[in-house]
């Protein structure tokens, strides 16, 4: 495996802050209390948190799909905010369509004909190791190559920021693992950052420079975990390194539910 | 293979019971001395269809003619119905209403009506329109509100407009119930066009098939009508497996629907 290189986080290169957001919906259930968060550039962020806990909901106010019912949401960087990629939890893909066909829908909207589509289709598809499989339909690939080809459509506009739904969730442990180090890979190679949302302790330690771990609805932002910059190997997750954080993941994330329960009045 | 040996075991099971059949109507017929005007035997309708294929052909040809007029009609009419709707959802809580009322009218009794207004060929056809256009525009728009929601976030995220969004997500989408639409469509443009014929019950050179039943009806004429009846019914089983394959030949590549029913 290739090692990733860490850097701390720096200040002066936030791409997006989330101030003091809440967002009710109109059935009057209260999904966000009142989170802060500032996400920079090139970081790798995880929101860890029980299920229905709002991690998704973060995601749709970045993307713009839902609007904060109080706080703010500013941008720092405007082209991250014009080009966001996003992977939802299952691939969401056309089945009518072919892989390249999938991967070429955003271009697609934004009016850039095939041709000029070609290179950086051809470009994402390698990202993601499907070169060849341009003309398969999606019902003919297993699901982590259909991931795949989700995160391709995703990366094919060249997003400064990803923004992953528990997008591995649904895979089985093998290729859950590859498709992590994948990730890593080419997150770190076209230094995109990513904010990942999922419920597993283990992949988001061994994937995040930084962990928010979220309380049960409504949700709050209970710990920030920092991970310390190594490299992610198969030996990393032997490491006493990765153990520490897991357990203080998995401890953040007990507390939160028991501050959970203690708020619901 | 073995799935085609099934097939195979499947309709020679099926065929052999209709012909069965055939021969025991035959024998009936034969060994009861049933007269050819209350009971025709299947041979004599055969040798019926033969003998008459000039007048009973051309009047297929008017008929066949009708039905998918008014089938193309339904399509471009109930397609083009189903995307006003989807795209301006007022219009559709405006028209929808009417367009059940014209479903559920039964067609015999608003053809007495059309054939006062307009010229027989013409409120034949309207008739046939008028029934299989229905469930082209329902199966339609049925299927242009069901896209995915994620991929309509993804788009939205994208930036698409409504028209895009139309394009290149819900006009695929809806293509599996648009095809199914048009199978039921299909079926009932026949049954359209042929009551419709026989509440017109005009002659001359327009003359359907239907015409042509209620025609040797009045003649004691049964051989020929039931020539007539069984050129309709295959008519019909045509106007099916053409549909049914022209929907397997679009679908097949990627939809469900059409690898659980092979052709």
């Amino acid at each position: 495996m290739t090692s990733h290189s860490f850097h701390a986080p720096n200040l002066a290169s936030s791409l997006v802050r989330m101030e003091a957001v809440s967002k009710t919906f109109a059935n009057g259930t209260l999904a966000l209390d009142n989170v802060s968060l500032t996400l920079e550039q090139g970081e790798f962020l995880s929101l860890l948190g029980p299920s229905g806990c709002g991690k998704s909901t973060i995601l749709r106010l970045l993307a713009g799909l839902e609007r904060p019912s109080t706080g703010t949401i500013s941008w720092h960087d405007e082209t991250a905010h014009a080009s966001l990629g996003y992977v939802f939890q299952e691939p969401t893909l056309m089945p009518w369509a072919s892989v390249w066909a999938n991967v070429y829908l955003p271009l697609r909207v934004k009016g850039i004909s095939p041709r000029h589509a070609q290179n950086d289709i051809a470009n994402a598809l390698g990202l993601v190791g499907l070169s060849g499989f341009e003309q398969a339909l999606p019902r003919e690939l297993s699901g982590g190559m259909r991931m795949r080809v989700s995160i391709a459509r995703a990366m094919v506009m060249k997003p400064k920021i990803l923004l992953m739904d528990e997008p591995f969730a649904a895979l089985d442990e093998i290729t859950r693992l590859r498709l992590n180090n994948d990730l890593l890979n080419l997150t770190t190679q076209s230094q995109t950052s990513v904010v990942f949302v999922t419920h597993s302790v283990y992949e988001s330690v061994y994937l995040s420079t930084r962990i928010a771990v979220m309380s049960p609805r409504p949700g709050r932002m209970i710990d920030i975990i920092n991970i310390p910059p190594a490299p992610r190997t198969d030996e990393f997750r032997l490491s006493p390194l990765y153990l520490e954080n897991c357990q203080r993941a998995s401890h953040a994330l007990q507390s939160a539910m028991t501050q959970g329960s203690e708020g619901l009045r | 293979m073995n799935r085609f040996m099934r097939h195979l075991r499947q309709s020679a099971l099926s065929i052999s019971v209709f012909i069965g059949l055939l021969v025991i109507w035959e024998i009936v017929v034969r060994v009861n001395h049933i007269p050819a005007y209350i009971l025709p035997s299947p041979s004599l309708i055969y040798t019926t269809l033969i003998a008459d294929s000039s007048v009973l052909m051309s009047a297929l040809w008017v008929t066949l003619r009708i039905t998918l007029s008014a089938l193309i009609a339904s399509i471009i009419g109930g397609v083009s119905l189903a995307i006003i709707f989807t795209q301006w959802r007022w219009i559709e809580r405006a028209f929808f209403p009417i367009a059940v009322i014209l479903q559920v009218t039964p067609i015999i009794a608003i053809a007495p009506l059309l054939l006062i207004y307009l010229e027989p060929q013409t409120a034949v056809l309207a008739c046939a329109f008028l029934v299989s256009f229905f469930p082209i525009l329902a199966n339609t728009a049925f299927g242009l509100a069901s896209t995915d929601r994620h991929l309509n976030d993804l788009l939205s995220l994208y930036g698409a407009s409504r028209w895009q969004i139309l394009l290149y997500l819900r006009l695929p989408t809806a293509l599996p119930s648009f095809l199914a639409g048009v199978r039921i469509g299909g079926g009932l443009s026949l049954i359209g066009a042929i009551v419709a014929e026989i509440a017109a019950g005009s002659a001359g050179q327009g003359a359907g098939l239907a015409f042509r039943i209620v025609e040797a009806g009045f003649r004691l004429n049964i051989p020929r009508m039931f020539a007539a009846l069984t050129l309709i019914s295959f008519t019909g089983i045509f106007i099916y497996a053409c549909l049914h394959f022209l929907s397997w030949l679009i679908l097949h590549r990627w939809h469900e629907s059409a690898h659980t029913q092979d052709l």
